[in-house]
């Protein structure tokens, strides 16, 4: 069975301004616009806006001097798509399965169904109703491949049924090539070539002008007219094929996902934490049962405490590796729940596993025996990060720059290093750099020569030994052209203390007057 | 069971009386503490050459099952906002090699979650080793806290070196106490006018197996290497001294 949103936008968006067909918002002209690279285009348009010549794929500027008082407002195509999705759900309520036909029609499974609903006639009824019922305007038809339902529900008469003992090819040959679900290329081609109705391309396939002749004649030719196009949507031999049944065609089924969740709901209200904790142990444990039977560990955990108020009161976990253990949940929700204000009293608590991945099951005796030597580093991690924030805890890795500052950039300790070409070892780097350089005073023999002596932080540095310049030139794709270059050198003192010092610029380099000089790391 | 490989009663009794002196391939205690200062670089590079030699087991002599696992293990690196401010955040590409890839850094803004990161990360079995840096003498780091430190790191067999710049010496029980500072390098061999590998000043100041000493430790590229440091003000006698019990009544 397919159906056909033929509406949704508009439907969507009437539902959003509360108003019928045809009255109140929707009663004057009104368009779905997107703005594309050549000014909004059109995505929609209601009845007002047809009649007077507005349509889709137009431009707004070629609406308005057709009709000067349309009103626009922004399509949602994302918000289309995550609707429809809910609604191949929702229609899981005539067949066992459903697939998303987007941007706006749907398919369900119903073989061997519609008796359940009386036959397909008030299968059809029924689904056209409860679709009203929601505001959506839809054309729906039941045949026995999905390609046959399609083409019926757009281009069919409303409410086709398509039974199989029909002849399909003699009740579908009135209908326009545009049935096969073909791209718009493939369409102008065959538009070309002639071939308009479908009857037209089951007549040349089956070599029914030379019908004295028993041959594929005219099949090879459409095929070797198409031989480089493998996709379905480019090809209408492989398009006409599955719609007649001649070969399968998969379709991809949408599966509800539900979040594990578990709820207490107290019989007293609770106002002191010990009890709490004990609430929230006794979730941790049913959260793990749950997650067990399904082979899943959680990342982010969500706690709601719903006090007698009405206040919601929302605390959000994120772990570092998939997880199911009490302990470790009850012990890091510990840490979040110091500062929750039970007013009056709590009286039902959630806790929902927005985020949850495989975990596999394992041998609960050896990790007993190494959790007596410690933590896990995925727990390690987590505890510091409910602690210290997941800005504190994180681990350097490579970027690709010159420039030594952006050469490192940080994220999550746990996650996989991003591939990086690697860079030669020339050069000495500090083991610590200074999160932004300092400004010293130097005095050198020659602007461009060796620095002798400067002073950083009140200390003054005799150079004993120094290694230099490495020239860095900046970036100019991503600074200013007024950016300076940075000559680097390695010098130790007479101490013995080795720094990374830079000149930003050269004094001849006319951007800007005699450089600064700059203390950037510090060696070991 | 074969006797003859266990020490003699004699050479144990000798080598108690003698207090080994240290060497850069005795093992590393699991507290130590760097005293060392904060416009320097000397504290940090020196508790990552500590490590990286406490977990190849000295000079080279690696047994490969061993440095396999201890290769995956991540380093946890923490330091407090102060330490960040004045003396920078670790630079991967100026780490050594061995553990440029499985560095962790904390920053933590408080010395008390400083603390907090060090016993969480020494309470870790998928750690090498826990680098801390606190500035300064915070009220947090009282000999509780350190005694706190000392206990979890040996109950959980994971290395703690504390760097602690521009600190006093107080209270602590950390089993190594180190002062640091940085030495003139050796000249390299190709460019003798450029700085060379790290080289620091330590002064071994307490220590529970060692008599206290100093050195000039260089951060040679697979091990660390000590000579004593030979200053002309105050000569070391620590191998005439025979250790407490040797030393007769009059020499007192």
């Amino acid at each position: 069975m397919a159906i056909w949103c033929a509406d949704l936008a508009l439907d969507r968006w009437r539902h959003s301004e509360g108003c019928q067909r045809g009255e109140g918002a929707d009663a004057a002209p009104l368009v779905l616009i997107t703005e594309t690279a050549h000014g909004p285009r059109i995505d929609a348009a209601n009845r007002a806006a047809s009649a007077h010549g507005a349509a889709r794929g137009m431009m707004l500027a070629d609406a308005r001097t057709l009709c000067p008082a349309i009103q626009t407002r922004p399509s949602d195509p994302a918000g289309d798509l995550a609707f429809l999705e809910r609604l191949a759900v929702w229609a899981q309520r005539w067949g066992p399965w459903s697939a998303m036909d987007a941007p706006d029609g749907l398919l369900v499974d119903v073989t061997a169904v519609a008796h359940l609903f009386g036959g397909e006639r008030r299968l059809l009824a029924d689904v056209e109703k409860r679709c009203t019922a929601r505001g959506l305007t839809v054309r729906t038809a039941v045949a026995p491949t999905a390609g046959a339902a399609w083409a019926l529900a757009h281009f069919g008469p409303s409410s086709a049924i398509l039974a199989p003992d029909d002849d399909m090819t003699a009740r579908l040959a009135d209908l326009p090539v545009a049935a096969l679900r073909l791209d718009n290329d493939v369409l102008l081609v065959l538009k070309r070539l002639g071939l308009k109705r479908l009857g037209d391309l089951v007549g040349i396939e089956e070599g029914r002008e030379r019908s004295n002749r028993q041959d594929n004649h005219g099949r090879d030719s459409i095929q070797r007219r198409f031989r480089n196009r493998k996709s379905p949507a480019a090809n209408p031999l492989v398009r006409m094929d599955q719609l007649l049944g001649r070969v399968p065609e998969p379709l991809l089924p949408v599966v509800p996902v539900t979040a594990p969740m578990v709820q207490r709901r107290l019989l007293e209200p609770i106002r002191h934490r010990p009890l709490l904790d004990k609430v929230v142990e006794d979730l941790a444990e049913d959260m793990a049962r749950t997650l067990e039977a399904k082979g899943q560990g959680a990342r982010r955990l969500q706690l709601g405490l719903w006090r007698v108020d009405g206040e919601v009161i929302l605390r959000e976990l994120e772990l570092a590796a998939a997880t199911r253990s009490p302990e470790h949940i009850c012990r890091l929700f510990a840490e979040r729940l110091d500062d929750v204000d039970a007013g009056f009293g709590i009286e039902m608590l959630r806790l929902r596993a927005a985020w949850s991945q495989p975990l596999a099951l394992d041998q609960s005796d050896l990790e007993a025996a190494a959790e007596q030597h410690g933590t896990s580093l995925a727990a390690c991690i987590d505890r510091l990060t409910t602690r210290l924030g997941p800005k504190a805890v994180q681990r350097p890795v490579p970027r690709a720059s010159h420039i030594p500052e952006r050469a490192q950039g940080w994220q999550p300790p746990l996650e996989p290093e991003p591939a990086l070409q690697g860079e030669l070892a020339f050069h000495t780097r500090p083991l610590k750099l200074l999160d932004r350089p300092e400004r010293i005073s130097v005095l050198y023999a020659a602007p461009e020569g060796y620095p002798r002596r400067f002073s950083w932080r009140g200390q003054v540095c005799e150079v004993a030994r120094v290694e230099g310049p490495e020239r860095i030139a900046p970036e100019w794709w991503r600074e200013k052209g007024t950016a300076r270059l940075r000559d680097y050198y390695r010098v130790e003192d007479e101490e013995g203390r080795r720094y990374w010092i830079y000149r930003n610029g050269l004094a001849t380099d006319g951007r800007g007057g005699m450089p600064d000089w700059y203390l950037q790391g510090l060696f070991a | 069971m074969d006797t003859s490989t266990l020490p003699k009663a004699a050479e144990l009794a000798c080598r108690a009386a003698r207090n080994q002196r240290w060497q850069p391939d005795a093992p590393l205690p699991l507290h130590s503490e760097i005293f060392a200062p904060a416009t320097q670089g000397a504290g940090a590079g020196a508790a990552l050459a500590f490590a990286r030699d406490a977990l190849c087991g000295g000079n080279g002599r690696v047994d490969t099952n061993a440095a396999a696992s201890l290769e995956e293990r991540s380093v946890l690196w923490v330091q407090d906002a102060r330490a960040i401010n004045l003396g920078g955040r670790p630079y991967r590409a100026g780490l050594p090699e061995t553990i440029r890839h499985r560095l962790i850094h904390v920053a933590a803004e408080t010395p008390e979650d400083a603390l907090f990161a060090m016993e969480e990360g020494l309470r870790c079995r998928d750690l090498a080793a826990v680098v801390g840096e606190v500035m300064g003498n915070p009220r947090a780091l009282d000999f509780t806290a350190s005694r706190r430190l000392t206990l979890t790191a040996e109950k959980h067999g994971v290395p703690l070196l504390l760097v602690r710049l521009d600190a006093e010496a107080d209270l602590s029980s950390a089993r190594m106490r180190w002062r640091l500072t940085a030495a003139p390098s050796a000249p390299p061999r190709w460019n003798i006018a450029a700085p060379g590998r790290p080289s620091w000043r330590a002064e071994l100041f307490r220590a529970r197996s060692h008599p206290p000493g100093e050195w000039i430790l260089r951060d040679e590229p697979e091990r660390l290497a000590a000579e004593r440091f030979s200053a002309t003000t105050t000569p070391d006698h620590g191998d005439l001294v025979r250790g407490p019990g040797a030393r007769s009544l009059a020499a007192l």
